[in-house]
């Protein structure tokens, strides 16, 4: 039996920190031939006395082939991620099989407004379908709702400040749970209601992406309900806690 | 006795495995509980992973969908819980549902 | 294909004979489910026996807190390669449990809340070498490790050790349960590595 997808050599090439505890590990992957935006790979590491571990990230980079961009939050007490996030160096490698996932997936043909709202590391794979938009130059409006716990906490902060500034039809909303910045006016806090757009009633129908950890994208899907928005419209990607 | 769901993650962390097996995306499947009869896409089912296998779970009802295991040199597959796999055909859905 | 992620793993284990062929250790304690945890209170909590002939009785929390208690230290490994050592608990003695049933059994399959499964013979349950802890390190037994008590089979894969015990079913065969039904091994001895059936 010959797999679909097969397991394949990448190499860390570049890397830059996102936050204190969060990476992003550029890699070189000779055999890769692109992916859609949303999709995500499953990540092997060998140590070299034989002991493997196995997870899930998803790609934070537009498509391109050859190369591929993953967003690393270490969790404490975790053995991949701190490895990803701390010891990993240029050069290192390790094996990843993908692309993986039809479902929470964006591609340039679509058309219709896409609502994009992502939870902590949940930006990840949001991230890579606004940045597939812009580089394939489409008009479908975007609208990206990012929930952090602080400021210090946002991923890709200047990349996201250079896309809100450009008047592209993208528009960014960061809030923050924990504390914000001095003059904000939402006060620090979970996601509520009006924090998301209503759905426009008679307009074509937004699509809707959700990412985070559970308990964010089961809240978020609830209030998005509530603001009128078709649940067969909204698709989501669950972080768990488990894992690491 | 009350049940707490927070290890769970969703269908999508078994995508990735199950292309070991099956040549088409599943996380795009409409899978029916044998159970309780709801239906959701494989990628809002309960995926339970890390353990000596993997399992899928009913987002509705909780009861086991799917179980698979990858041993030295096979997969056990056990689809008993679901009463069918409705699998798109077309590579991407252009519209909404 | 072989790739190395150099400085990765290194968790040692590999020369220390506490520890079996294809483990490596671990210091945390992993998680694994195969369902949504189950929370029990203790005063519902109760362990159902049923014998081969079918008779069936049931032990209350009180009950078992009321058979002698044992307090001891064991390796666990686990068939996802993983291996903890020095674990210290605190448990009844499976034996005390079974003794009042004077069974003829060969076989056990024991149950759990949530429906999880696993089949053992009935001799690997008795004469000290399983329990069912409900104490870990001095703390009541977390529910996401099976408290409020789980079965523990120390010299067995920990597939074997069911967490939220809530039964014991005593058989003449040996009715393969939840993982043995997928490619797991009947009996699971580390030593041996019977990670998968027919190891």
């Amino acid at each position: 039996m010959t797999p679909r997808i097969r397991w394949q050599r990448a190499r860390l090439v570049d890397s830059r920190l996102e936050t204190r505890r969060a990476r992003t590990l550029v890699f070189d992957v000779p055999q890769w031939t692109g992916h859609d935006a949303g999709q995500h790979v499953d990540v092997k590491l060998t140590g070299e006395d034989g002991f493997t571990a196995q997870r899930s990230y998803s790609i934070a980079s537009a498509s391109t082939p050859g190369r591929l961009e993953l967003t690393v939050q270490a969790v404490s007490g975790g053995i991949v991620s701190p490895y990803l996030v701390d010891a990993m160096q240029l050069g290192d490698e390790l094996e990843l099989r993908g692309p993986i996932g039809g479902w929470f997936r964006w591609t340039n043909e679509l058309a219709e407004p896409v609502l994009l709202v992502g939870g902590g590391s949940g930006i990840a794979p949001l991230m890579a379908m606004l940045r597939q938009r812009l580089l394939a130059g489409s008009a479908a409006p975007f609208r990206l709702v990012y929930s952090a716990r602080t400021p210090d906490h946002v991923f890709y902060a200047n990349e996201l400040h250079v896309i809100s500034q450009g008047r592209r039809g993208v528009d960014v909303d960061l809030l923050y749970t924990r504390s914000g910045l001095p003059g904000d006016t939402r006060p620090p806090g979970r996601l509520v209601g009006d924090d998301l757009p209503l759905a426009a009633p008679d307009a074509e129908p937004t699509r809707v992406y959700v990412c985070g950890p559970n308990g964010f994208v089961e809240n978020a899907a609830r209030l998005l309900v509530d603001r009128g928005h078709q649940p067969a419209s909204i698709r989501t990607e669950r972080f768990g806690s488990s894992g690491g | 006795m009350h049940f707490s769901d927070e290890l769970a993650l969703d269908g999508n962390a078994l995508a990735g495995p199950m292309a070991e097996f099956f040549a088409v995306d599943v996380t795009s499947a409409l899978v029916t509980c044998n159970d309780c009869g709801a239906a959701a896409p494989l990628a809002d089912q309960a995926a339970y992973v890390g353990g000596p296998g993997w399992v899928l779970r009913c987002a509705g009802c909780s009861s086991v969908l799917v179980r698979f295991v990858t041993t030295r040199d096979a997969v056990w597959l056990d689809v008993r819980g679901s009463a069918s796999w409705k699998i798109p055909t077309a590579p991407v859905q252009r519209s909404l549902p | 294909m072989s790739v190395i992620s150099r400085g990765f793993g290194g968790r040692g284990g590999a020369s220390d004979p506490r520890v079996p062929p294809g483990q490596y250790v671990t210091h945390d304690f992993p998680v694994l489910s195969a369902g949504p945890t189950p929370y029990v209170d203790t005063d519902e909590w109760s362990l159902d026996l049923t014998d081969v002939d079918d008779s069936r009785s049931a032990l209350s929390w009180t009950q078992l807190m009321a058979k002698p208690i044992e307090e001891f230290t064991v390796d666990l490994h686990c068939v996802t390669t993983w291996t903890k050592l020095g674990t210290t608990w605190r448990g009844v003695p499976v034996s005390a449990v079974l003794d009042d049933l004077d069974s003829e059994a060969e076989f056990a399959l024991v149950h759990s809340y949530g429906g999880y499964t696993t089949n053992l013979p009935v001799e690997d349950l008795l004469d000290g070498k399983a329990w069912i802890v409900f104490e870990f390190e001095g703390e009541p037994l977390e529910p996401v490790h099976g408290g409020p008590a789980r079965l523990l089979v120390p010299h067995l894969y920990l597939w074997k050790s069911a967490k939220w015990v809530n039964g014991i079913e005593l058989r003449h065969d040996d009715e393969p349960g939840f993982w043995e039904t997928l490619g797991y091994h009947e009996y699971g001895d580390p030593w041996l590595e019977q990670r998968y059936a027919g190891d």
